[in-house]
């Protein structure tokens, strides 16, 4: 990763602006809390607002806007995983399986 | 024996090592994570779809919202500690390193005095899930208002949890939830029924929609009284969970970023791109311990 001063002073200010749009985006988090929003789009909205955040972290801060394609298959799997953790818990309340 | 691909990156991934390593091993905390945070959903699902009440707004925004920005604040100074190092800036990279560390000190003393509040703090569990917060005054008696009993807070404290505890078994049965109870639990109840286990009266505190008072409660009803510590309740319980082992990557993390600030001098020295390879791996740990409390403080704080 041979960057120049320059290419890394372009990175910094980017760093910054990653920096205050994550500032508004919490403020609009704790915002959208106090709003009556019917549930469960309250759920929705709340965290969409944190997968954004989430993306600007690991997008800007964590260099994936421009990583190598194996980091990306890596994360590919474990994305699929994550995601069937999630759903898992979805599909033992629509079971039909009972106790008694 | 000189370690290949510390610096250089390999021809066929494109990578040095490290950056496999860490991202290898970023890819397991999610698993992690997201095995608790499936846990969470599990459990709020499970308590929503047998009417038992998830607490909203349990924990005071302040002190979360502060944290958040503490903590996006310190990603940013971490990273502009590896610009600094990438620029051949070592007094900027060491004020960097500083500031992040002083961030995650300030998150933990934060998180330090949430916790404290919490273990301080005495509550009533309903079985319908609802918590009173504030301290048990006394014993009422059947059909008795706001009467502040004789006993000490103390004493008192210890005897509803008696019929509570034998009461505790056959509530877990959450399917047989009668919608009485949660008439008793709301101030100014005139008609309490004179239930087998008698009343107790609550110091209640102004808590969302509920105000300040005394509220009478059929011991029937009380599923658990003590602080609000891990046992009180299935949220506090993955609360503490997650926000405890959260913690402890905080601190995992601002010791590699603190070996980084004191010990770098020699290696900076040595080789100073391999410094900063290393404080890039460190920070991609700190960032993804960011991106974890991003998504724990809309989850446990807001909603």
């Amino acid at each position: 990763m041979a960057e120049s001063v320059e290419e890394l002073k372009k990175q910094i200010k980017i760093y910054i602006w990653v920096f205050v749009a994550l500032g508004v985006l919490t403020g609009i988090t704790v915002w959208v809390a106090y709003i009556d929003i019917p549930h469960p789009w309250n759920l929705v909205v709340g965290l969409s607002v944190a997968v954004i955040k989430a993306s600007l972290v690991a997008l800007f801060f964590m260099h994936l806007l421009h990583e190598r394609r194996l980091i990306y298959r890596v994360l590919a799997f474990t994305f699929f995983f994550f995601l069937a953790m999630m759903f898992l818990c979805i599909l033992s309340f629509h079971s039909h399986i009972t106790i008694g | 024996m000189e370690i290949p691909y510390t610096v250089v990156a390999r021809r066929d991934t494109g990578l040095w090592n490290a950056k496999i390593g860490i991202w290898l091993f970023l890819a397991s905390e999610v698993m992690l994570f997201g095995g608790l945070f499936s846990s969470y959903v599990f459990l709020r699902m499970g308590h929503e779809s047998h009417g038992i009440q998830w607490p909203h707004q349990a924990l005071d925004i302040m002190p979360g919202f502060i944290n958040t920005l503490v903590l996006i604040g310190s990603s940013v100074t971490v990273i502009m500690a590896w610009a600094s190092l990438k620029m051949r800036k070592y007094g900027a990279y060491k004020v960097y390193m500083t500031i992040t560390l002083a961030c995650a000190a300030a998150f933990m003393g934060i998180k330090a005095f949430e916790y404290n509040k919490k273990f301080s703090h005495q509550a009533v569990l309903l079985n319908n899930g609802k918590i009173i917060y504030g301290h048990v005054h006394g014993e009422g008696h059947a059909g008795d208002h706001s009467q502040a009993g004789g006993h000490a807070a103390p004493a008192a404290a210890t005897t509803p949890a008696a019929p509570a505890d034998h009461a505790a078994p056959a509530a877990t049965d959450s399917h047989a939830m009668p919608a009485a109870p949660a008439q008793h639990a709301h101030e100014g109840d005139h008609a309490a029924p004179a239930t087998q286990g008698g009343t107790v009266v609550i110091d209640a505190e102004a808590h969302g929609h509920d105000p300040a008072g005394q509220v009478v409660v059929n011991k029937d009803d009380i599923r658990h009284i003590g602080p609000l510590v891990p046992r009180f309740n299935n949220y506090f319980g993955i609360y503490f969970t997650l926000t405890g082992l959260h913690a402890l990557h905080v601190l995992g993390g601002a010791v590699v970023l603190g070996y980084f600030l004191f010990f770098g001098g020699s290696m900076y020295r040595k080789n100073p791109e391999h410094l900063a390879n290393r404080v890039e791996v460190g920070g991609l740990f700190w960032h993804f311990v960011d991106l974890v409390w991003i998504f724990l403080f809309p989850l446990l704080y807001l909603m």
